[in-house]
């Protein structure tokens, strides 16, 4: 996320409020963190035991107590990618059409608003059963990998339409009166100019979107299934890792062990997508304000 | 302003982006009523909230369909972790950008960042073998209304903490050395400039997260004890709709399963009036 | 990456079509599909992998959801084989049932509680909610935290069917979907009382969870009396076809039920059926 620009603030008046203020905000950040830390240690201590190349790699066996996690992997990190490759230009061109091209008081613009926002709040369970209605049967897709991705790019748009919403409209009016001043059109200011001025919105939607959908159980299990052979298409059913550590909690005894550690790797995996898409929208951010 | 042709395509383009991505609630709700159709018309609406219990399992002239208990859990629930999560979001992110130093800061988002992608079902593992046995040890018997406000609450805080970052971020710097120039203290810039300059960006986290803790399922169902009652105390376990729906959707056949779709209705017409309200309640200036 | 809103507009409708339009194309090698059942699926789902071993270019593949959903599949030919956790119901009888395994159901206490047995009717005095006390039952004085099933589950309709007490007759403290989740609320509470499948409850007990197995009816619930037939909670792990099995699927039915799978029957913690 991008850094804001931090004023300075004189201590000059700082009365009783401001120094109850300061307390308050200290204690809740300390109290996050903690219940946090203390979460995460939990994962990490019973999980960083079981992790090792073979577990990354190897196929579970065993209903999962033995053997690793590489297909479950593979297909989830395949899930994720269909997902934004969907929801990506879905949701950046309605946040567009939203942002920039509609005035607040239009009918279809204050429509799909307000269907977006009841979508935000559908039951990840809703879209599971309504993705193996549409996509796994009226579709005839099955149980696939494309299915759940499918389903999970419904379920992530509202928050990746609002966040990237967000993000146009803090660009300041300037940059477009700027743009239509010099001639340029509306198509060429948007990719050159307010795209980029957008992006940490756009960035803060995507890892967002992300986390949920990686994080999703409830939804893929009717529609991605729990197969967990590796997959040779997108047409194969794929078990993802929050299923995987669904089923080992909760339906395998004694598969608490590689539920920690596959939970553990979810985590890391997610570190690592989220850290590459700050840097990549760090850079891209520099090169087009700079070119 | 003279509109060239790629913008009149980009226009369209965008306008199809926009319709299939709205179309995909109409489709949800299309498919909700129809799959409820069979219950709606075999039990009849009054009967979700008037019957005796919750009983669905024999048919629709035997069994008893009470949803009324699972709909006061689903709003206890929600509304209880919203009250707790919307300050802490909020104070997390005015934290990371007037409060803590900036290396502070940069770790604290990075763990921000990281819970919103923890699995529902790590945070219902967690809540059920320590939070529910501390809770047990307060009250019995443990799994309750209490467990899934703090769970719902730790779960929804990261979407409240970026959203609200994200919008202290876009706060014009010239406001704040405005403030500055004024001599406004910090808590004082915050309250008077940043807030209300952050407003839409911070309701809009609030509205979304308010969906997510309506829409949680797995980790609610793990600390909630979804038992079929309207709590008295906190200490009560409750059911909410969505674990009505997780729990026995996959055992249901007939009406019974169709009874399940009604409540799966029931939560989008719950997010239909919320979102009313929200739009009514500020004339549609949410977001302008 | 110069990705336009209006490529990318283009890009996604393009997705959107090619899915609908390659969706039909399927291949052709042999499939087989399983779903229903969450209890017999992890055990599936090994058979299926021997099965492959043994049959190279078949693959099947496993689905999970539920015994009625494996019947609603069976019926509808969404699945070649349904996966059900418990005998079929009269209005379900027109689907053949092959049993390839056995599983029990036994009640579940914290280590810590020193009731070390219960007759049938205290168990339904207590989950009626006659007995709320421990006390009565010559335990400590804590009121007893009942752990039920949720509706549907095979295993609430065989607890149910075995006590002769109605689920609108019992009143719950914490009602629980899969085993795995009764035991560890069970492990978290010493004042709990649940039942889930033996299989799972003996393994969590050899492995240091702090929960002990009550004998029903005075029969100790182990795997060994659940396989001589004496526990009297018990139900069969049931594959499902529509119509008589031909080809693929009989040879699979056939192969799970015969003894070349017996110790991944065993690795599974439900008991094999002699044969």
């Amino acid at each position: 996320m991008a850094e804001a620009a931090r004023p300075t603030f004189r201590p000059a008046h700082t009365g009783f409020t401001d120094t109850i203020a300061t307390v308050v905000v200290w204690l809740i950040a300390i109290i996050v963190t903690g219940v946090f830390v203390w979460l995460l240690s939990d994962i990490i201590w019973h999980g960083i035991g079981q992790v090792s190349w073979r577990f990354l790699t190897e196929a579970p066996r065993n209903a999962g107590r033995a053997g690793g996690i590489g297909p479950i992997i593979v297909s989830t990190l395949l899930i994720l990618a269909v997902c934004i490759a969907v929801a990506m230009p879905l949701g950046v061109g309605t946040a567009v059409l939203l942002a920039e091209f509609t005035s607040s008081d239009n009918l279809f613009g204050r429509l799909v608003r307000r269907s977006l926002d009841v979508l935000a709040g559908v039951p990840s369970i809703v879209f599971g059963l309504f993705g193996n209605a549409f996509f796994c049967v009226y579709l005839g897709m099955g149980f696939s990998i494309l299915s759940g991705g499918l389903t999970l790019a419904c379920m992530t748009l509202p928050i990746l339409i609002r966040s990237t919403e967000e993000g146009f409209r803090a660009v300041p009016d300037e940059y477009r009166l700027g743009a239509a001043a010099l001639g340029m059109s509306r198509t060429s200011s948007l990719i050159h100019l307010l795209l980029p001025a957008a992006a940490p919105g756009l960035l803060v939607g995507m890892v967002l979107g992300m986390g949920r959908s990686i994080a999703e159980t409830a939804a893929l299990i009717f529609t991605s299934g729990y197969v967990d052979r590796m997959p040779q298409s997108l047409h194969d059913s794929g078990r993802s890792l929050s299923i995987h550590i669904f089923d080992l909690s909760m339906n395998v005894a004694g598969g608490d062990a590689n539920a920690y550690a596959s939970a553990l790797v979810l985590i890391v995996i997610l570190l690592i997508v989220n850290s590459v898409a700050s840097w990549t929208s760090d850079r891209w951010l520099h090169k087009r304000i700079i070119s | 302003m003279s509109r060239s042709r790629s913008d009149i395509f980009l226009i369209w383009a965008l306008r199809c982006c926009a319709a299939i991505a709205g179309a995909i609630v109409l489709l949800i709700g299309a498919f909700l009523v129809i799959e409820s159709m069979p219950a709606l018309q075999h039990v009849g609406i009054t009967r979700f909230f008037t019957d005796a219990s919750w009983h669905p399992s024999a048919d629709a002239s035997q069994g008893t369909f009470n949803l009324a208990p699972m709909l006061w859990g689903t709003l206890l629930a929600m509304s209880g972790s919203v009250l707790l999560a919307t300050p802490l979001g909020i104070g997390s992110a005015v934290f990371c950008h007037y409060y803590a130093p900036s290396s502070i800061a940069k770790f604290y988002r990075r763990l921000i960042e990281l819970l919103a992608g923890i699995p529902s079902v790590v945070y219902g593992f967690w809540g059920l073998v320590v939070l529910v046995p501390l809770i047990r040890q307060l009250q019995p018997p443990g799994p309750s209304l209490l467990a899934g406000i703090i769970i719902l609450t730790i779960m929804i805080l990261p979407t409240v903490a970026l959203m609200a970052d994200a919008a202290l971020t876009n706060v014009p710097a010239q406001y704040l050395r405005g403030a500055a120039a004024l001599g406004l203290s910090r808590w004082g810039t915050i309250r008077g400039v940043v807030f209300p300059a952050a407003k839409s960006g911070i309701i809009t986290g609030v509205i979304l997260q308010t969906g997510r803790a309506i829409g949680e399922t797995m980790a609610i169902l793990m600390v909630c004890g979804n038992v079929v009652q309207t709590p008295s105390r906190i200490f009560d376990p409750i059911r909410t709709l969505t674990a009505n729906i997780a729990l026995e959707m996959a055992y249901a056949g007939g009406d019974h399963r169709s009874a399940l779709f009604v409540s799966g209705l029931i939560l989008l017409a719950l997010i239909v009036v919320l979102v009313s309200a929200a739009e009514v309640h500020s004339k549609g200036r949410i977001y302008g | 990456m110069k990705l336009t809103p209006i490529k990318m507009a283009i890009v996604s409708l393009l997705i959107m079509g090619t899915i609908g339009a390659c969706s039909k194309s399927d291949s052709s090698e042999k499939k087989l599909v399983l779903t229903g059942s969450s209890t017999v699926a992890p055990l599936a789902v090994e058979i299926g992998k021997r099965f492959e071993s043994l049959h190279p270019g078949v693959r099947v593949n496993v689905q999970t959801g539920g015994s009625s959903r494996g019947i609603a599949d069976t019926r509808s030919g969404l699945a070649d084989i349904g996966m059900a956790s418990r005998s079929l119901k009269d209005s379900e009888k027109g689907l053949q049932a092959f049993a390839i395994a056995r599983d029990g159901i036994c009640i579940i206490l914290h280590k810590a509680n020193i009731v070390s047995t219960l007759s049938d009717e205290q168990v339904v005095a207590i989950y009626t909610g006659a007995i709320k006390n421990w006390k009565h039952v010559g335990g400590p004085d804590a009121p007893i935290t009942v752990v039920n099933k949720a509706e549907g589950r095979a295993t609430l309709e065989l607890f149910l069917h075995y006590f002769a007490i109605k689920n609108t007759d019992i009143h719950p403290d914490v009602v629980i979907g899969d085993n795995e989740q009764g035991i560890k609320t069970v492990a978290g509470n010493p004042d709990a009382i649940g039942y889930v499948s033996i299989g799972t409850a003996e393994y969590d007990e050899t492995h240091g969870i702090p929960i002990k197995l009550l004998p029903v009816n005075g029969v100790a619930a182990t795997l060994e009396n659940l396989s001589n037939g004496s526990f009297p909670l018990s139900r069969p792990l049931n594959l499902l076809t529509k119509t008589t099995p031909t080809g693929l699927a009989k040879e699979f039915i056939e192969f799970a039920r015969s003894k070349q799978v017996h110790d991944i029957v065993k690795e599974q913690y439900f008991v094999p059926l002699a044969k």
